[in-house]
């Protein structure tokens, strides 16, 4: 595959949340194996964005992409009103696929038109630019088990295209209902990076995008005790490329974005 | 922006199944609506349901994926010489340089709907649809990369109304930065009891033949579609000159009230193809025939465009085609561009006040060198393509 020419990226923010991994600081001491993960899941976020009466009613989706989302722009120290996002998800928010489907099936003229509303693939795109009032374009993606690494390629594209901080927001969450069955996901977990051309004030890491379709590349898997934190969730594929980030040093990574296609790159962290 | 060129193009939808049947439609004045006939109970409005998807099963061997949306996806592909297009572009550039931008809002998500219809005793999904993968949002894509054997980027646009504009945009970078060398762009929405009754539940669908930018319209109707286009960087055929994309960032179901976010994406687009409002001939609206957005789209093309540009929705034809939306109307954009033949508004009797001259009851002839096609969605998710006739640009 020809190489990129300028495909120098810079990471100026990062973020994670997921039950047993509440914010990047404390993920950041756990996937280094500094410290334990909590026994106990935490309860769901209430992203500070939203108004408070908006926060109770958020789905899980929304609740946990907005957390994740507002976390790395804080750390990157950008506003969020500022950056073109790039949100991707394997399944979207599984219980209001369950309440929507259940609802069709019963009594389809009952379905809540909120509910509605908040089950297009973009409500949590939609609900962080309606909060962060940002009018720059957003995307809502899915790739099946390569939702991360798609999602994370298209915001590398976006950066490259440009020049400027691009949001990539991954998230998913546990499925409900009869739909477990066929749509196995666990956890609720949201990954968020800012990914740049330019060395931001905070930047944590950079490297040089690199996309192979070599389908032998071995890919990049996070220690045992770290994937378990995570194992089964739609975007489990985050976790290497965030404990690459955890760990410091430089880290080589293999990360799918496709059935055929992965990235490749050597992440170095500052 | 370097103009790309678009090397195929094929459309499927209510009102007709490829590039001739659809202009002959356009030209006739044919609609493509009928009296919903869709679904168990169907609701008391009126839809643009493609003829015989149920009765074109996908090739035994993608049996998997088999559903109204995938079927209706292979349909589409099989007009217009599409898929030797394909063919083409995967023999000239191989199989790994060749990607898929799919636009969809719902995907599959009528085949999970049957399943909670048909529920075991014991509350488990019946075994033949927990037999497929179509589950989830990525499935038609994931159908297609399969069926269409592609080994680069293979990704799903879902942002409502404008997924299916928006995977040209996308598709545009994956070319200009070398990750593809020809880019399957396109969308694919089937009709399904989520939209039906989602648009249902927000008073949003029309009991009648929707009328787009009619002083007395009175909402939507559904459509379902499946649109591609092949993108490469040289070659013979149109062209995209441009995309624009924005955020409304202001509610999830109503566009703004200024129409800030359509006007930022259409001037980003004419920003990208080096043109003033006024090279515009063509623009094909998003005009749902909802009350808020013909209302604020007419004012905003009324504040942008001389009087010189024809306007028009579509969807008097087609229905609200949803995801694939974008890339249907690209289409109709495209033949406008070949034919010179500009679609008016068709069911519309007598236009809103918030018209300006650009937006026409009938349709017209003329020459067609740049267009313009809008795509608004739920969310404030805009996206606005240009494309210039072969030699235009």
């Amino acid at each position: 595959m020809k190489p990129l020419e300028n495909s120098r990226l810079y990471v100026n923010g990062v973020a994670l949340w997921s039950q047993r991994l509440p914010g990047w600081e404390s993920a950041r001491r756990i996937l280094a194996g500094l410290e334990a993960a909590p026994g106990d899941a935490a309860p769901r976020p209430a992203p500070q964005l939203l108004p408070p009466n908006e926060r109770r009613r958020a789905p899980d989706t929304v609740a946990v992409a907005l957390e994740a989302a507002l976390a790395a722009c804080r750390l990157a120290e950008v506003s969020p009103a500022s950056l073109p996002s790039v949100f991707t998800s394997r399944y979207g928010d599984l219980a209001i696929t369950d309440y929507m489907c259940a609802t069709l099936a019963s009594t389809p003229t009952q379905v809540s038109p909120t509910r509605f509303h908040n089950s297009v693939h973009n409500a949590a795109a939609g609900y962080w630019t309606i909060a962060a009032e940002c009018t720059r374009p957003y995307t809502a993606l899915s790739a099946g088990e390569h939702s991360f690494g798609a999602g994370l390629l298209e915001a590398c594209i976006q950066a490259l295209s440009g020049t400027e901080d691009v949001l990539l927001v991954a998230y998913d969450m546990d499925s409900r209902g009869p739909l477990a069955a066929v749509a196995p996901s666990r956890h609720l977990l949201a990954a968020a990076l800012i990914v740049s051309p330019r060395r931001g004030a905070r930047a944590l890491a950079q490297f040089d995008l690199k996309t192979v379709t070599d389908a032998k590349a071995g890919l990049s898997v996070a220690r045992a005790d770290n994937a378990a934190l995570v194992a089964g969730n739609g975007i489990e594929d985050c976790l290497p490329f965030l404990e690459a980030l955890a760990l410091g040093g430089t880290r080589h990574i293999t990360c799918r974005a496709g059935p055929a296609l992965a990235l490749e790159f050597a992440l170095q962290s500052f | 922006m370097q103009p790309l060129c678009i090397s195929a193009f094929t459309a499927s939808c209510g009102a007709g199944s490829g590039r001739a049947p659809l202009l002959e439609a356009l030209r006739n004045g044919r609609t493509g609506l009928r009296r919903n006939d869709f679904g168990r109970e169907p609701l008391a409005t009126w839809v643009g349901r493609v003829p015989g998807v149920e009765d074109a099963p996908l090739p035994g061997e993608f049996d998997t994926w088999d559903c109204r949306n995938n079927r209706l996806a292979w349909l589409g592909l099989a007009r217009d010489g599409f898929l030797e297009a394909v063919a083409a572009a995967r023999e000239r550039y191989g199989r790994e340089r060749v990607a898929l931008v799919l636009g969809t809002s719902t995907a599959c998500i009528g085949a999970t709907e049957e399943a909670y219809a048909r529920l075991t005793p014991a509350g488990e999904f019946p075994a033949d649809l927990r037999a497929r993968r179509v589950h989830a949002p990525h499935a038609t894509a994931e159908f297609l990369q399969r069926a269409l054997d592609l080994g680069n980027v293979a990704v799903t646009v879902a942002t409502a109304c404008s997924s299916s504009a928006k995977a040209f945009a996308q598709g545009a970078r994956l070319l200009q930065l070398g990750i593809a060398d020809a880019v399957i762009v396109g969308g694919v929405d089937s009709l399904c009891g989520s939209v039906l009754f989602g648009f249902n539940s927000l008073a949003l669908v029309s009991a009648d033949p929707c009328r787009p930018f009619d002083a007395e319209r009175s909402g939507i109707n559904i459509g379902e579609a499946a649109a591609f286009a092949l993108l490469e960087r040289d070659g013979a055929g149109p062209r995209l000159c441009g995309y624009g994309e924005s955020s409304d960032a202001h509610h999830m179901s109503t566009p703004h009230p200024s129409g800030r976010g359509a006007r930022a994406a259409i001037h980003e687009a004419l920003a990208r193809g080096g043109i003033g409002a006024g090279d515009v001939d063509y623009i094909n609206l998003h005009g749902t025939a909802s009350l808020k957005n013909d209302e604020i789209e007419a004012q905003t093309i009324a504040g942008l465009f001389p009087a010189s540009t024809h306007a028009s929705s579509t969807k008097g034809w087609t229905g609200h085609t949803l995801g694939a939306a974008g890339a249907l109307e690209a289409v109709l954009t495209l033949l406008a561009l070949e034919s010179g033949f500009m679609p008016g508004n068709l069911n519309s009797r007598r236009l809103d006040a918030a018209c300006g001259p650009q937006v026409r009851l009938a349709s017209s002839q003329g020459r067609v060198r740049r267009a313009l096609s809008n795509s608004f969605g739920f969310g404030g998710s805009n996206c606005v393509l240009l494309f210039a006739a072969a030699g235009a640009t």
